[in-house]
């Protein structure tokens, strides 16, 4: 039997960007459907690296990243526990002069935003961070710092759920269609009218976007993690590497997380799994610019799907084509720290048709045959061999 | 034409060796693979080093067919590449990753038998981690491969044909046996009678071992519940209720375990299809009457396909190598093929009434304290993990997993999450098939952070 609900708002997606929307929207009294295919916060929200960096991101989101970067503190009051979010620092390392010298046109660039970035030079790396192996300098942020994304995308969700969202779980949206007052979304035996839809599905909000007429050039990626036994406390900091190669933080109990390289999806691309040499690669970096590493045991590997922008932008914003139709996807391996921030901003979108938060470059007709296909190709280019550090 | 690759096979139990001398008959060269410095399995463990004692001392009953396989591995020499202490830590895309004295290798393979085995299954009693408490599986394999007893005066509990047969091997071994205490009613053991027809040799001997210890002076208590291991600094007494009240009996050992698991990390990382068992209790790779699995030149065979007993181990290895060279277009012996499933068909009756004589106390799950450790790598507790499940409605293992640690440890869930899995179904009134399973993930076991790169694997490695 086919069971209807009626509410305000339907979120496709329960991953951290939809269950923070969620959390927001009952906040401002809205009757609000989180409906998720899997379990929410079991895809790139839960799985990921768990950093928590505004450091390195391209400066058009950092009005947005500061937003969130206000939330995290905030964790215990939100959503009931603090995550396990530590204000660590985050230091990117430059294993060049010419790294050096792109961290330093970095931190002249967003001055403006106030990320308070401090340089440092090789020996103060080696007093402050205990950091040595061909390493020439690094920047310091010391108010980003790391989180643990299992329970922080899981706690969203519960959040949303006793504040009184309906959330739905193993619950796939199948079909959406435009009608008079708003939509209507077929998902299993639930049939939803809404009047809005936020199209929150991370790697697979191309599909929902495409059966609105509006293709976006979303790829999928699968960045690969390590995790060794609990050791010694040795690492203050959220390492991030200029130009990439690995990224680490060491948690409370003692347990080291070091991410780089890709996994491979497997035949359902949905799912991936690390490919070996990669992980043997990220294990080789990380023993040799972290001593306590080489007599360490690694204990698990995994990976997770995201969704990538040409731009490594995120698309957020309202659809150009479906009144009612709101974007929040394609955050490019860098949205968990963004994610309660995106919250926010959708859930003053639903209200009020505009946010106080600068989100233009995030629109996404950027992607539309008629906005300068020249960019986006080049832009596509160019991202291609880089990885950035989450 | 390219030559094609080698068969490898993972394990060196019963299933492994069967399997890689009817790959060797048929003029293969397989790989073996084993985590153990000699082949055997866990059954037929070798000693580390020569401890003066014969195999009958060692294997007692089982001591001739022990020392067959170990010789008939033997023999096979450099007809097989063996490989001893090598754990396979990946599979991926027809190739194995295979870690050897601190070095990783690739390596490819044509058809894959996996004949990983079995650990032990237990649930969390209070002080199950005290010194002194060892899994039944582990007080074998001290006494098989060190020559050594777990303690001088040691009870056995849990439920499992294995119970009876690892006290009376240590009562044979001179060790003071006080007590086995079985978690299954007497009742359930009125099941026998339907194995016996199968099986009289293997119900009559089991039978008889109860019947030995109970002559030599060993308490034999069926229905026994509420195990509680007691001590300060290592295990001093085990406490349970029979028969309406609690007993207490001093020890200084206790050999403990509720049958066994499959390992079954390498199928799920080889892409097998897997299905709940009703009867297993358990999530279990898919295989044919062959051996066959889901994935087209994978084999499963033995304990870490279905658990089922060493005699079952060797007859399924030898059945699914004669699957690999039929699928290989190789000739084999069609004949034995239809033999060795009859055989199999016979033990899996056989083992539908040894699981009904020794069920698993799937309601134990229910009643575990708060203050039980379940997740002994992650120090999670049995409360911790009912307050996750309650606070974010979890109904699922791997979620349970990613909100607690819960078998994220080193034993990647190998050891708790049987446990957990039954705790989740009790709390969530769920079946216990409903829950999931945990989904492995590499490496099978920890490996070196530090680990080196084989010469051809810095070959494939576009960093270097
Ligand atoms: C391994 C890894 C490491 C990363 N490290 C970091 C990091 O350190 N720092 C950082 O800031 N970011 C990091 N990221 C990126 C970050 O995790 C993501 O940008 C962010 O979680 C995206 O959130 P989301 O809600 O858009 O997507 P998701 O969490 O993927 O949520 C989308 C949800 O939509 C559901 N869904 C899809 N289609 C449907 C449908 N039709 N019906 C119903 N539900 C549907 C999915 O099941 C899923 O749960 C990492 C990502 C990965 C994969």
């Amino acid at each position: 039997m086919t069971r209807r609900i009626d509410c305000d708002v339907a979120i496709v997606g329960g991953g951290l960007v939809g269950s923070s929307a969620a959390l927001a929207l009952r906040g401002m009294g809205f009757s609000v459907t989180l409906l998720d295919k899997g379990f929410c916060g079991a895809q790139a929200s839960g799985v990921n690296y768990g950093g928590v960096r505004r450091q390195g991101r391209p400066p058009e989101q950092l009005p947005l990243s500061q937003r969130a970067h206000a939330i995290w503190p905030r964790l215990a009051q939100l959503i009931g526990i603090d995550g396990e979010f530590l204000r660590s620092g985050h230091l990117k390392l430059a294993r060049s002069p010419a790294d050096m010298a792109s961290l330093e046109r970095y931190a002249v660039e967003v001055a403006p935003f106030g990320l308070a970035l401090e340089l440092i030079g090789h020996n103060q790396l080696h007093e402050r961070f205990g950091i040595a192996g061909g390493v020439v300098g690094g920047s310091f942020c010391p108010g980003d710092g790391h989180a643990n994304p299992r329970l922080v995308a899981t706690a969203f969700a519960a959040a949303a759920r006793r504040a009184g969202a309906e959330v739905l779980e193993n619950t796939e949206v199948t079909g959406a269609t435009r009608t008079f007052e708003g939509f209507a979304l077929e998902a299993g035996d639930v049939a939803i009218r809404t009047r809005t839809v936020i199209n929150s599905a991370g790697a697979w909000a191309d599909g929902l976007a495409r059966a609105f007429d509006e293709p976006v050039p979303l790829e999928r990626t699968y960045p690969s993690m390590i995790v060794t036994e609990p050791l010694d406390l040795f690492l203050g900091v959220n390492i991030g590497i200029e130009g990439g190669g690995i990224y680490a933080r060491q948690v409370t109990r003692g347990n080291v997380v070091v991410g780089g390289e890709r996994a491979a999806p497997l035949a359902d691309p949905d799912y991936s799994r690390p490919r070996s040499d990669g992980v043997l690669a990220i294990m080789q970096r990380a023993s040799e610019l972290f001593g306590p590493l080489r007599h360490a045991q690694a204990i698990r590997f995994w990976s997770g799907t995201e969704a990538t922008m040409p731009d490594r932008n995120p698309v957020i914003g309202p659809s150009a084509t479906t009144p009612g139709l709101i974007h929040a996807f394609g955050f490019s391996g860098a949205g968990f720290q963004i994610a309660p921030g995106v919250g926010e901003v959708l859930a003053e979108l639903v209200r009020d048709g505009e946010t106080s938060t600068p989100i233009v470059p995030f629109a996404i007709t950027r992607f539309s045959p008629a906005s300068q296909p020249g960019d986006a190709s080049q832009a596509a280019m160019t991202t291609g061999s880089k990885e950035t550090s989450p | 034409m390219a030559e094609r690759a080698s068969p490898l096979i993972v394990g060196a139990g019963p299933a492994g060796i069967r399997a890689a001398m009817t790959l060797v008959a048929a003029g293969l060269r397989p790989i073996v693979v084993d985590e153990g410095h000699a082949c055997g399995g866990q059954i037929y463990r070798q000693p580390l080093s020569p401890d003066g004692r014969d195999a009958t001392a060692r294997y007692g009953s089982e001591a001739s067919k022990a020392a067959r396989l170990h010789h008939d591995f033997a023999a096979l020499g450099i007809a097989i590449d063996y490989q001893s202490n090598t754990l396979l830590w990946n599979l991926r895309d027809g190739a194995a990753d295979i870690l050897r004295r601190g070095i990783s290798r690739r390596v490819s393979y044509d058809g894959l038998i996996l004949a990983t085995g079995a650990t032990d299954r237990v649930l969390p009693i209070p002080g199950w981690t005290l010194p002194g408490v060892f899994t039944l599986g582990g007080a074998q394999i001290a006494l098989k491969a060190q020559g050594c007893a777990i303690g001088r005066r040691v009870v056995f509990a849990g439920s499992g044909p294995l119970l009876y047969l690892v006290a009376w091997q240590y009562m044979k071994a001179g060790v003071d046996v006080a007590a086995v205490l079985d978690a299954a009613p007497l009742s359930a053991k009125l099941n026998l009678l339907r194995a016996l027809p199968l099986a009289p040799g293997i119900v009559l001997r089991g039978l008889r071992m109860a019947v030995e210890l109970t002559l030599r002076g060993t308490r034999v208590r069926s229905g026994v519940s509420q195990l509680r291991i007691e001590g300060e600094s290592r295990v001093a007494r085990i406490v349970y209720r029979a028969g309406g009240r609690e007993h207490a009996i001093t020890c200084d050992g206790v050999g403990y375990g509720l049958g066994l698991r499959s390992e079954t990390q390498a199928a799920d990382l080889a892409g097998c299809a897997f299905r709940f068992d009703a009867r297993d209790g358990a999530h279990r790779p898919v295989r044919d009457a062959g051996g066959r699995s889901s994935i087209a030149g994978v084999y499963l065979a033995g304990d870490g396909a279905r658990i089922a007993g060493a005699d079952a181990a060797e007859a399924a290895g030898e059945r699914a190598a004669l699957a690999l060279l039929e699928d290989r277009g190789l000739p084999h012996d069609s004949m034995r093929a239809t033999a060795l499933e009859h055989a199999l068909a016979r033990i899996d009756r056989l083992r539908d009434g040894l699981e009904a004589a020794f069920p698993y106390p799937s309601h134990w799950a229910g009643d575990i304290a708060d203050d039980t450790l379940l997740c002994r790598c992650e120090e999670i507790d049995a409360g911790e993990a009912r307050r996750a499940i309650r606070d974010f409605s979890l109904t699922e293992i791997n979620r349970l997993k990613a909100v607690t640690r819960i078998g994220m440890g080193r034993c990647q869930g190998r050891m708790c999450g049987a446990a957990a899995a039954e705790l989740l179904a009790a709390q969530t009134r769920r079946d216990i098939g409903a829950v999931g399973r945990l989904r492995a993930q590499a490496p099978i076991k920890p490996i070196p952070v530090a680990v080196s790169l084989s010469l051809d694997e810095r070959q494939h490695d576009p960093a270097h």
